[in-house]
């Protein structure tokens, strides 16, 4: 605890705060494009305020949690396993055991957890931006009232509905950071070798994100 | 005192160290040669731990190793400051956070107290003034000598060095040669310095090894080592390979 404690919230601010921008871009595009497919696909046959509960469902059930996680493997993945990579090769974390640190104390554990902790907050301002750009859509590109849209949004919420978007998340946060820290710790060999490590941890992450998904979809949905 | 008695060490299929027995006594400076990937550095990781032999033994102060749990271990290692080939400087940090990291570790010292530690250790190895640079910042000697600095500020009994003067120009490996002794004489460290820069060795240690083929071909002191008819050292320290050949 004495070792990782005061390293956690650095790591809390690089994997969540620093991820913050990249998370809400991607989530306002998704929202605008979820609120003009849906509109589309809607005409005529279904109501349209009927776009609200497109945006509001798919955004907090599966593509805020999902694009996000996939964005992070990207992001954080592969800055992790680059950075412990790097300290593997040039004997970082051998010097880190000759000052009796222990490494996976240092170095895993604040990462591990920052993921879990931070995945859902990034996760959760994603959601709130799909939704707000799906909205804005809405009322400015659709022939869609704001009590309309509400209306959709509320009609088939549910607030277990965000619990889900949140353990996704934060399953995908562990995940993400972990193999980040696995394909790191392994690397052997020189540049080369932390570059495949880099790939790889993006790679399987990536994988085991879309596992998880369809995992939690079986068990809690 | 480290003693090694009949260690073994294989990679997969391929053993590096066969059967080494060797013996560092308190306060020398012993000097371990060695044609390149003979396993020196091998030698030099199952010391502190971070290499564990297949078999054999491994004393520091009478403790095994190879034996000791987590706990143990890194007490043991508050006792042993390790001077890494290429400095392996933690590339995030300063200089003063690098040379801080050990002390930082021990727990109870106070913040200026460490200070005064961290800046002792900057210029015995004359390299004060640059606390505030990263790394990437310094020449490979300065990170050379920053690492040996981060080794030596938690006062060690015991300095191990892999290749301190590799890829380093002749001035260069002198004043590194000078540090090493420095911290032998002010310090009173025993010292185990891996190298195959003979001139190095001659100058530095009070006692030569030489690693061949996963043993202890020779020791002895530089004059020894200097008047040696073994012709495996003495194709080694005149750079002439073939007087080795056929040799047992």
């Amino acid at each position: 605890m004495r070792t990782w404690g005061a390293l956690l919230v650095g790591q809390m601010a690089r994997l969540g705060v620093d991820s913050l921008p990249i998370a809400l871009f991607i989530a306002a595009f998704t929202g605008i494009v979820l609120a003009l497919q849906a509109s589309y696909t809607f005409t005529g046959a279904i109501p349209l305020y009927f776009v609200g509960v497109l945006v509001q469902k798919t955004m907090i059930l599966e593509l805020g949690p999902v694009l996000t996680g996939l964005t992070l493997a990207g992001r954080v993945g592969a800055n992790i396993a680059a950075e412990l990579g790097t300290m593997r090769v040039t004997e970082q974390i051998d010097a880190l055991e000759t000052l009796a640190y222990d490494p996976i104390s240092y170095l895993v554990v604040p990462r591990l957890l920052a993921g879990l902790l931070m995945f859902p907050v990034v996760v959760a301002f994603a959601n709130a931006m799909g939704v707000l750009a799906g909205w804005l859509t809405a009322i400015n590109l659709l022939d869609l009232s704001t009590p309309e849209f509400v209306r959709g949004l509320r009609l088939f919420f549910r607030p277990f509905d965000v619990e889900f978007s949140l353990i996704k998340s934060a399953s995908f946060g562990l995940v993400v950071t972990a193999i980040g820290c696995f394909f790191g710790f392994t690397t052997l060999g020189g540049a080369e070798a932390v570059g495949r490590s880099t790939t790889r941890a993006v790679v399987v992450s990536s994988m085991l994100i879309l596992v998880l998904d369809a995992f939690w979809a079986a068990v809690l949905l | 005192m480290i003693e090694l008695r009949g260690v073994r060490k294989a990679f997969g299929r391929k053993v590096v160290l066969e059967d080494v027995t060797l013996e560092v006594r308190d306060g020398e400076t012993l000097a371990v040669i060695g044609y390149s990937g003979v396993g020196k550095s091998v030698l030099l990781k199952t010391i502190v731990g971070l290499l564990h032999p297949d078999a054999g033994s491994v004393r520091v102060d009478g403790a095994e190793v190879p034996a000791l749990r987590r706990a143990e271990l890194y007490e043991l290692r508050r006792r042993i400051g390790y001077v890494f080939q290429f400095a392996a400087l933690f590339d995030s940090m300063t200089v003063f956070d690098n040379v801080a990291m050990g002390l930082r570790r021990i727990g109870t010292l106070a913040p200026d107290e460490i200070e005064r530690r961290v800046t002792d250790a900057l210029e015995r190895v004359e390299m004060a003034g640059y606390e505030a640079r990263y790394p990437a910042e310094l020449s490979g000697g300065q990170r050379k000598r920053v690492g040996l600095a981060r080794a030596v500020a938690t006062r060690p009994k015991y300095l191990l060095y892999d290749e301190p003067t590799t890829g380093l120009d002749p001035v260069t490996t002198t004043v590194i040669d000078r540090l090493i002794q420095k911290m032998a004489e002010e310090l009173k460290v025993t010292s185990v310095v891996i190298t195959h820069d003979m001139t190095s060795a001659f100058r530095i240690a009070d006692r030569i090894a030489m690693l061949y083929h996963g043993r202890i071909r020779f020791v002895g002191t530089p004059e020894e080592t200097g008047a040696t008819m073994d012709p495996v050292v003495r194709g080694f320290i005149e750079g002439r390979p073939e007087l080795a050949q056929g040799a047992a």
